[in-house]
């Protein structure tokens, strides 16, 4: 009983070690953020990034492993994702900057998966016992499943994207054309200043002599 | 059978201990945000490390030292504010679908104000927040009824996600057709003052050309 617990404890924390951390932060002008993660030599970790909101929706990322060597760095991405193997144990930092913008504020969502993408199949190698048929479907409904909640959180930051851009464009719909309306208005009576001006000029001048 | 749960609590102790971190200022105030459909159930784990000028290492911080955690709701109403201590796991759970802002901040009184705080910080959204050892050892659970109760929440999780999905899309959609509307009817709103300006010169300028007797 207690060996079968262990073994169940042992599964679930596989379970936990190949969860995927995800956060959302928003990242005020001028400024840089740094997460860092402790990474095991050999595991496979992927990093993935998008900027939800604010100016060209675009952010530097810089990636550096345990003894400061740069393995990924870009300027002004609107999202990316990228995949390493860690070459040795130690604490790998990603910094997210906003240094090139002097105004807007960004909201940035990033996604880190450490260790093996399919924990559930791998499990299936050291279970003591042939899996019966029900538990293999359980297994792969799960792996199913898990990639329908990958795929949705992508599309909902992608719909996220889309909407605040369609926001934005509905107000500068708005200001425009409140702009448009007044600067119409003021050449009108600005043509006739001028026309009256050159008018009244020409007729005085014969006039006057 | 104690020993075991013992061990279990271990087990997720040391994986929590292995989370993402950062850093921050003492007096900082961090900020995250999870955007989540309603009902859902939100688990912070963190853990706060001081930066000792001595050692030249973080260590757990001094006793008086926590954390303020507070989330405001999409209609930034407060539904959590409390201090917690430097180590620890907050939970809440959504009402209304939306933006959940998550902010953390110490605590720090002023004579420790110039160093730096480590914050490791995991947060688990719906049906990650489930401690399924816990689940297991209540209701007794073979692995396979586990597995099944698990698919069952994820699918659970899915489906909200998915309502949440068509309201924000809805929402978007709403968006759109508003800024169509502005669009056709400022283009129209336009037209008529462009032609309201011009019909004014006209008669502007007749008037004012017949006064001056050049017509």
């Amino acid at each position: 009983m207690a060996k079968l617990l262990v073994a169940i404890a042992l599964t679930v924390v596989t379970f936990e070690l190949s969860l995927t951390k995800e956060l959302t932060f928003e990242l005020p002008d001028n400024e840089k953020m740094c997460f860092y993660e402790n990474i095991e030599q050999g595991e496979q970790a992927t990093l993935e990034f998008q900027v939800i909101t604010g100016g060209n929706y675009d952010v530097d990322m810089e990636l550096t492993g345990p003894n400061s060597q740069v393995l990924y760095k870009d300027v002004k991405k609107q999202y990316d994702s990228f995949t390493w193997t860690a070459q040795q144990k130690g604490v790998y930092t990603f910094c997210f900057s906003n240094e090139f913008s002097t105004f807007t504020h960004k909201v940035v969502y990033f996604d880190l998966q450490v260790g093996d993408e399919r924990p559930a199949a791998e499990e299936l190698t050291d279970h003591q016992t042939a899996l019966t048929l029900m538990e293999t479907s359980t297994v792969n409904i799960f792996d199913n499943l898990k990639s329908v909640l990958d795929y949705q959180t992508h599309h909902r930051l992608r719909e996220a994207q889309g909407r605040v851009f369609a926001e934005d464009l509905n107000q500068r719909v708005l200001y425009w054309s409140i702009g448009e309306s007044l600067l119409i208005i003021l050449i009108g009576i600005g043509q006739i200043l001028v026309l009256r001006s050159f008018f009244t000029n020409t007729h005085k001048t014969p006039a006057a002599t | 059978m104690a020993c075991t749960s013992a061990v279990f609590v271990w087990f997720i102790f040391l994986q929590t201990s292995l989370a993402l971190y950062f850093h921050i200022g003492e007096t900082e105030k961090k900020c995250f945000i999870e955007e989540i459909p309603d009902e859902t159930m939100v688990v912070g784990n963190y853990k706060v490390q001081a930066y000792d000028h001595n050692v030249k290492e973080y260590l757990p911080v001094s006793p008086g030292i926590g954390m303020h955690v507070q989330v405001t709701d999409p209609e930034d109403k407060i539904i959590l504010s409390r201090m917690y201590a430097a180590e620890g796991r907050f939970t809440f759970t959504s009402h209304t679908a939306g933006e959940h802002v998550i902010c953390l901040n110490s605590n720090s009184s002023s004579w420790f104000a110039s160093g730096q705080l480590r914050v490791h910080l995991d947060i688990n959204v719906g049906e990650h927040a489930v401690d399924y050892q816990q689940v297991q050892a209540k209701d007794k659970l073979t692995e396979l009824q586990l597995r099944v109760r698990q698919l069952l929440d994820q699918v659970e999780q899915i489906t909200k996600e998915q309502n949440y999905q068509r309201y924000r899309e809805e929402r978007f959609r709403q968006t759109s057709e508003s800024t169509n509307q502005r669009v056709l009817w400022w283009s129209i709103a336009q037209t008529l003052i462009l032609l309201i300006t011009g019909f004014w010169q006209m008669q502007h300028l007749k008037s004012f050309f017949e006064a001056k007797k050049l017509v």
